[in-house]
């Protein structure tokens, strides 16, 4: 940050402010392109493509990426991790905003977005898969602003509304690991009615399974790389107990990422032997397989291990970097790259500047409202009045320290 | 003519009442399709590419015309797919290995005995009729085309250009217009002029096609396409050529689309009632687990404390019987002392 500006009174005028006002004012261009010129004014969309890059990135990609609130959730909670308590709120905001915005981006994307709720209202297609995803995510949004809630009435000091939803924080948390592992697995299992238009090394009976199991290492890593943005630009916000929790965080969700990673890889090895699909790994199609596999999944899982053996935490945040593009890379492939490949070269889909400009929209909206929300409400620290729990006697002497803490703070971080 | 009339007829009276339901597919291996359900056979063997059927098509269903008039075949030059302007598509295969000239396929919706689009519609939109046509309905079509990424046949369009109301279109087998009574046959099966199509009962059409099978075995491969394909399908083909060579999938297997995914979807409830145990159960055993430890530690703590004290005591009370043995000898010391000098005092007093 500028340190020439005094403090209170920063500029508006920041690069990242210009840029971010820019993108915006493309994105409402294309919008009302979008709601007046129809999907075929703005996308390359098209009868053999029908599902372009809103759902490749901002459904899948959005709906994995933002797995960090369950898995963040359910290991504080019900796998009694209480050492990561600080990382569940950015992880449910994170969340909570990730999800939102995958219904914003399918208002973009569906024919007649307000319809949406007809699945649920109007006739209800329970043979489809998608009516499943549907129903979760739509549930899950629920939950996840109940999640989030709290923060919000804390800022606003409703205290008793508060209290009542922070007594059913377990609930709430069960009831979103079960919505998660559903949408998630549906999301893959979104392609098993195609196995004629998606590629044999991506097309598998267990696609559900590849979502569910990759998700969770999207959403460890998710956390341990938005930890790193956070502590760079949100450092001023964060209390002591975030700082010190911070540095196990990366450690505890970088030794998980690298277990699952580890099952993930095995589980596509066995889809491959499964369905006896060795020969396809020698076509170009099967390099490209192979890159994901090796390249995105063993290496990522290679380089968490060894950074958690010789606690190098700069290298699990590598790591987290690659799991997450891999895991981008495995949503594209299964939706874009390896979807409809018995179509002439001159079928295929390539995405308009259009299409591209929204998704880069649909996320700055993210990167602003985190910031706005996490500068605002208690996210990366513990408002001393609402302490989550009644120190034990061990943790007594820590209270007067944090308060001291409270001091020193902005004469601290000024520096920043 | 006469024969495609009769069966024409045959289909109206058949109609009667029945309304359109939705498909319950999945689940059902043994479904065999609607019986006395209607379909359409087209035969390769027969097609001369002359487009009168996608003329008629346009003409029936009121579909706007088309940039070439359909008297231009030069179009055939390209492969073309169905689009919202057009439901049905005629191509044309040269240089067939086997093939005296070219082979043309005429391409339209199937109409799957148990659809792929039907079973991926989350609104329920589209319907397997007993009639044998796969209808869509508009009033509650969200537009998200998964039934486009769903048919193995590549045939639901969508009208992209339209902004508020994009609907999928895709031939609808002359549904509303034979149960209105406007049709007795498709608009394309009307409009052939050489019997390529014949639209009729499919166990009858399936019938005729095995008969042409025996009849003329050196003219047809021994494969009617729709038979088994995706669990079956109302319209059927006939050809002499293999189908792959017409652009057809022969890869797509005998499994109806809905079994595809019902496995995914039956799993679905398990996670709904076993998580939500297993999770408590989790939770539960590391609550009981931490305050077992939290228990062990305050009892070893108690029990450190009382050996401690313990020891302090043994401690002090040693070293008070010490103190008091000290005092004691110290006592007698002194006693000891005191008579020592009371017996030497008076020796001296008295030198």
């Amino acid at each position: 940050m500028n340190t020439d500006i005094p403090a209170g009174k920063k500029s508006w005028f920041t690069p990242f402010n210009v840029v971010a006002t820019i993108i915006i004012l493309i994105g409402a261009v294309i919008t009302f392109l979008r709601f007046t010129k129809g999907l075929g004014g703005v996308t390359n969309l098209s009868d053999n493509n029908p599902w372009g890059l809103w759902i490749a990135f901002d459904l899948l990609c959005g709906v994995a990426l933002a797995a960090g609130g369950y898995c963040t959730s359910a290991a504080c909670y019900v796998f009694g991790l209480k050492r990561y308590h600080s990382a569940v709120r950015p992880a449910i905001l994170t969340a909570f905003l990730g999800y939102s915005l995958v219904v914003f981006a399918l208002s973009y994307d569906v024919g007649r977005p307000w319809r949406l709720p007809y699945p649920f209202f109007v006739q209800q297609g329970t043979t489809s898969v998608l009516f499943e995803v549907g129903l979760c995510v739509f549930l899950y949004l629920i939950t996840l602003f109940v999640e989030w809630l709290p923060s919000c009435l804390e800022w606003l000091g409703f205290r008793k509304p508060r209290d009542l939803i922070v007594r059913a924080t377990l609930a709430l948390t069960i009831f979103g690991v079960v919505l998660s592992t559903m949408h998630q697995s549906s999301l893959g299992a979104l392609y098993l009615i195609a196995p004629s238009k998606l590629h044999p090394l991506w097309y598998s009976s267990y696609l559900p399974l590849f979502f569910f199991i990759s998700s969770i290492a999207a959403g460890l890593s998710m956390v341990i790389f938005e930890g790193t943005l956070s502590h760079y630009y949100m450092h001023d916000k964060m209390d002591k107990t975030y700082l010190s929790e911070h540095d196990s965080v990366v450690r505890g969700f970088s030794k998980g990422a690298a277990l699952v990673l580890a099952g993930y890889f095995l589980l596509k090895v066995i889809g491959i032997a499964l369905d006896d699909k060795w020969d396809y790994l020698l076509t170009s199609y099967g390099a490209w397989f192979l890159l994901e596999l090796l390249g995105f999944v063993a290496l990522p899982c290679f380089l968490f291990a060894i950074a958690v053996r010789e606690q190098k935490l700069k290298l699990c945040r590598w790591a987290a970097v690659l799991t997450v593009l891999g895991i981008v890379l495995n949503r594209f492939n299964v939706s874009w790259f390896a979807f409809n490949w018995q179509l002439a070269p001159a079928d295929r889909y390539f995405p308009s500047w259009m299409e591209i400009a929204i998704s880069v929209y649909v996320v700055t909206i993210g990167v602003l409202l985190f910031r706005f929300i996490s500068t605002y409400m208690p996210i990366f620290y513990e408002d001393p009045q609402y302490r989550e729990h009644v120190p034990h006697e061990g943790e007594e002497e820590e209270r007067p320290e944090f308060v001291e803490h409270k001091l020193h703070r902005h004469p601290q971080t000024f520096g920043h | 003519m006469e024969r495609r009339t009769f069966l024409g007829l045959l289909g109206a009276a058949g109609l009667g009442a029945a309304l359109a339901k939705p498909a319950h597919a999945a689940g059902h291996p043994e479904f065999k399709g609607y019986p006395g359900s209607f379909g359409v056979l087209f035969d390769a063997t027969r097609c001369i590419g002359c487009r009168r059927c996608e003329a008629g098509c346009n003409k029936v269903n009121e579909l706007p015309p088309p940039p070439e008039p359909f008297e231009d075949l030069s179009v055939l030059n390209k492969k073309r797919r169905t689009h919202w302007w057009t439901y049905t598509v005629v191509n044309r295969y040269d240089n067939i290995s086997g093939a005296a000239g070219p082979v043309y396929k005429k391409w339209q919706c199937n109409h799957c005995l148990e659809p792929a689009c039907a079973s991926a519609c989350f609104v329920r939109a589209f319907s397997k009729t007993p009639q044998g046509a796969v209808t869509w309905d508009g009033t509650v079509c969200v537009g998200c085309r998964y039934c486009m990424i769903a048919c193995p046949f590549e045939i639901p369009t969508f009208e992209y250009r339209q902004v508020l109301t994009p609907r999928i279109m895709k031939c609808t087998l002359c549904h509303p217009l034979i149960t209105s009574g406007k049709l007795t046959v498709p608009g394309c099966v009307g409009a052939c002029p050489v019997e390529a199509l014949i639209y009729g009962r499919r166990e009858d059409l399936i019938q005729i096609a095995r008969k042409r099978l025996c009849d003329f075995p050196g003219r047809y491969l021994n494969h009617i396409y729709g038979e088994h394909e995706m669990g079956g399908t109302n319209w059927l083909y006939l050809s002499g050529v293999p189908f792959a060579a017409l652009g057809m999938r022969e890869d797509l297997g005998t499994l109806p689309a809905p079994e595809l995914t019902s496995g995914a979807l039956a799993a679905v409830p398990i996670v709904a009632a076993v998580w939500p145990v297993l999770l408590t159960g989790i939770y539960a055993i590391n609550k009981r687990k931490n305050a077992i430890a939290q228990e062990e530690t305050a009892q070893a703590v108690a029990k450190a404390m009382a050996q401690t004290q313990a020891e302090a005591e043994a401690k002090l009370k040693k070293a008070m019987t010490k103190a008091e043995a000290d005092q004691k000898a110290a006592i007698q010391r002194e006693v000891k002392k005191a008579l020592e000098e009371a017996a030497k005092g008076p020796g001296q007093e008295g030198e």
